[in-house]
């Protein structure tokens, strides 16, 4: 006898989860729409932990062990929660050559700090993009939403000390 | 990356002060609010140019934001568009000085001639850049919109179509060059239905921004050109698969396809015909390899973007088993002007088996970084000194990057050759999507090797053991060389892998990742020998291990 199927509940009764489960109703819960669930989960918690990422699994009829390649493959998702800001350092060619590299340096000698890291008080954390296609702003990063050029190393420090 | 940048929240609505007046405007400020300047506060200006606007009673006066105005590099920018004058640097808080302008302006005041930047470029795919509100429906028809898509449905065969773009000579630009009326008759023939078609906005490498340019400047000329890639490939669905960090541009596309929808320009019966067309978005979640059009495939069917081997080629057997054509943004963004200004208009501009015209990214130690837009076959002296301004500093020309991490490095000698997809190949290069990033001395040619090396081994998707193990490889011999801990022996072996990977691997990231180290060793052979043999780097970028002295 075929079990009938059963849409999971969400984890717990947190609202957010509203915004995943609507995300995947409009492309009809299927598996195809894995990656734009991830997307919203990210979107709603900052990260994606091991409850979105069952639940999401659960409800789309994607096997866990799927789940967790996917999450894992893409560089765009997280599966750690995020410091109180982020800074994420762009780190495309014209940044490389603009001084990407000292930004980086910078932040690693004055915050202890490095790449996919966040501070040991959890207040910045450091992330890297492959390119922003801010070129023209090069080197470029953006601290809390908000795009930055021209950038130097004294200056971001400075900032993310402030705050 | 969780954080959206600035762009990505809500944007406001328009500052308009058109309601005002009857007839055409006497005056207009035009605020280019793609990413570049929208990080300057942009938007901001705009608000604050209609505010002063509105209180010094200008009510024949247009405020509006634009798409990329293209100097990028001199951004925010303003222009009037009246007289071609451009303000750049603007501030939110200086605005005072264009409001003088915009009072002062009277109707017989001429076009003042334009710099070389502006002067020297053809354009197509941008032709609306800087001249329509990106969101504005009735902007886009107003310039000339939906002509091509009325005119296709109502006038003309899909096979008429596609061979209206086969004699254009349109080929794929997205850097391979595949002709595109080709790849359309391909998926029209194809066996088997739905058929789909697929917009590639997934823009990696690093150093490129056309299409995001694009998508934020004029999207329903995306959405145009897939429509009539529909009709003509007999498709009823689409998608654009688009980078997630690029939050305006999905933004304005999310909105000018709701729009478009609305005035019936996708959905069922457009322009009230039978045909039937429509698109959703789909984000990239930061994975280089899904440019590559069956891992993007995967992507969108919801798994991890990994290639698989071609044929069956997508045209065949793409996205769920279903024919599939799949273009890039700057493909689709042509597509409406050649139907409208026809074949031969297109097919004039250009250089051999190029034809048209190309879009740019000018970016790295150039003067006038920004987008261009050019004819096949400018000599790269043109791109780089007439329109990109020359060197910052006036430092030495070294080298131009293009075709990102598949690409090569061009060097001084070479700049009088043309730009096109053989030229470039013969050179050792690649077109690719049209990032050119300048260098001057200093930067140090292994290092940038490296540096390719260090992306394509992070961005491979591990599928196939020669990427996987080889790009890897290749990063740590390259390494040793920049620590100046690497023996002519490495070299050897060096280039022997490269050989290798080159031949033996899946998909275009692998056989395309040793051309940096291609090209920096055809042209700068000796910047590898002195980090070898003499243990300096020239440029004085790398950090050169202190040699440990035995007994």
């Amino acid at each position: 006898m075929p079990i009938p199927y059963k849409k999971p509940a969400a984890p717990n009764d947190d609202k957010r989860w509203k915004i995943v489960e609507t995300r995947m109703r409009r492309l009809g819960d299927r598996p195809q729409a894995l990656i734009e669930a991830l997307h919203a989960a990210q979107e709603a918690f900052g990260f994606l932990d091991t409850d979105a990422l069952e639940y999401v699994g659960d409800t789309l009829g994607v096997p866990h062990s799927r789940v967790y390649g996917v999450a894992t493959f893409y560089s765009f998702f997280t599966l750690k929660p995020q410091g109180e800001h982020t800074c994420v350092v762009c780190t495309g060619t014209a940044c490389y050559i603009n001084g990407a590299r000292e930004i980086l340096a910078g932040l690693d000698r004055a915050l202890q700090v490095k790449p996919k890291e966040t501070t040991a008080d959890g207040k910045v954390s450091v992330l890297t993009a492959r390119c922003l296609g801010a070129c023209s702003l090069a080197p470029a990063v953006i601290v809390d939403g908000v795009a930055m050029g021209k950038v130097t190393a004294g200056e971001l420090v400075a900032q993310l000390e402030a705050m | 990356m969780s954080e959206m940048p600035a762009a990505a929240r809500p944007i406001r609505r328009r500052v308009i002060t058109e309601e005002v007046h009857e007839g055409p405007a006497r005056a207009s400020a035009y605020v280019c609010e793609a990413a570049s300047c929208m990080s300057a506060q942009a938007h901001d200006i705009t608000v604050r140019l209609g505010e002063l606007v509105g209180e010094a009673g200008l009510s024949d006066v247009v405020v509006k934001r634009v798409g990329c105005l293209g100097l990028c590099a001199a951004g925010p920018l303003v222009q009037i568009p009246q007289t071609g004058q451009l303000f750049e640097r603007v501030r939110p808080d200086a605005v005072a000085p264009i409001v003088q302008t915009l009072k002062k302006l009277k109707p017989t005041d001429k076009p003042k001639p334009q710099v070389p930047f502006f002067a020297k470029q053809v354009r197509s795919a941008t032709e609306n850049f800087g001249l329509v509100d990106p969101e504005s429906l009735d902007d886009y028809v107003e310039r000339g919109g939906y002509e091509a898509l009325r005119r296709a449905l109502s006038e003309m065969t899909s096979a008429e179509v596609r061979d209206e773009i086969t004699r254009s000579g349109l080929r794929g630009r997205g850097g391979a060059g595949y002709p595109t009326g080709l790849k359309w008759t391909t998926v029209a023939k194809a066996q088997g239905s739905p058929k789909y078609v697929i917009c590639n906005a997934d823009e990696g490498d690093p150093g490129a921004f056309m299409d995001r340019s694009v998508l934020e400047s004029d999207p329903y000329r995306v959405l145009e050109g897939m429509a009539i890639a529909a009709f003509a490939v007999h498709a009823s669905e689409g998608y654009i698969y688009c980078r997630a960090e690029y939050p305006l541009a999905v933004a304005r596309l999310r909105t000018a396809i709701r729009n478009a929808q609305r005035a019936g320009f996708l959905g069922q019966a457009i322009a009230e015909t039978a045909f039937s067309f429509d698109v959703q978005v789909r984000l990239g979640a930061g994975a280089f390899v899904c440019g590559e059009e069956t891992a993007l495939i995967a992507s969108v069917e919801g798994r991890r973007g990994t290639p698989r081997p071609r044929p069956p080629y997508p045209a065949v057997s793409g996205l769920w088993g279903r024919p599939t054509l799949i273009n890039n943004v700057e493909t689709f963004a042509n597509v409406p002007t050649i139907l409208r200004r026809g074949p031969e208009w297109y097919a004039e501009i250009g250089h051999g088996k190029s034809r048209g015209t190309k879009v740019f990214a000018l970016a790295g130690r150039i003067v006038n970084t920004g987008l261009v837009e050019v004819p096949m076959g400018m000599t790269l002296r043109e791109i780089v000194f007439d329109i990109g301004g020359g060197i910052i500093g006036g430092r030495p020309f070294k080298a131009v990057q293009t075709g990102g991490p598949s690409g090569g490095c061009i060097p001084a000698q070479l700049l009088d050759m043309p730009v096109d997809y053989e030229s470039l190949i013969e050179v050792g290069s690649f077109i690719g999507s049209g990032g050119l990033i300048v260098m001057d001395d200093t930067s140090c040619m292994v290092d940038v090797a490296r540096y390719f090396q260090d992306f394509c081994r992070d961005e491979s998707c591990g599928k196939c053991t020669p990427c996987r193990v080889g790009t890897t490889q290749m990063y740590m011999l390259l390494d040793q060389i920049t620590r100046g801990t690497a023996t002519l022996d490495d070299l050897a072996t060096l280039e022997r892998l490269a050989g290798i990977v080159q031949k033996t691997a899946l998909c275009g990231l692998g056989q395309g990742a040793p051309n940096p180290i291609f090209s920096t060793l055809r042209y700068f052979r000796d910047e590898y020998m002195a980090h070898i043999v003499d243990r300096v780097c020239p440029a004085g970028v790398c950090t050169i291990e202190p040699v440990e002295v035995t007994a």
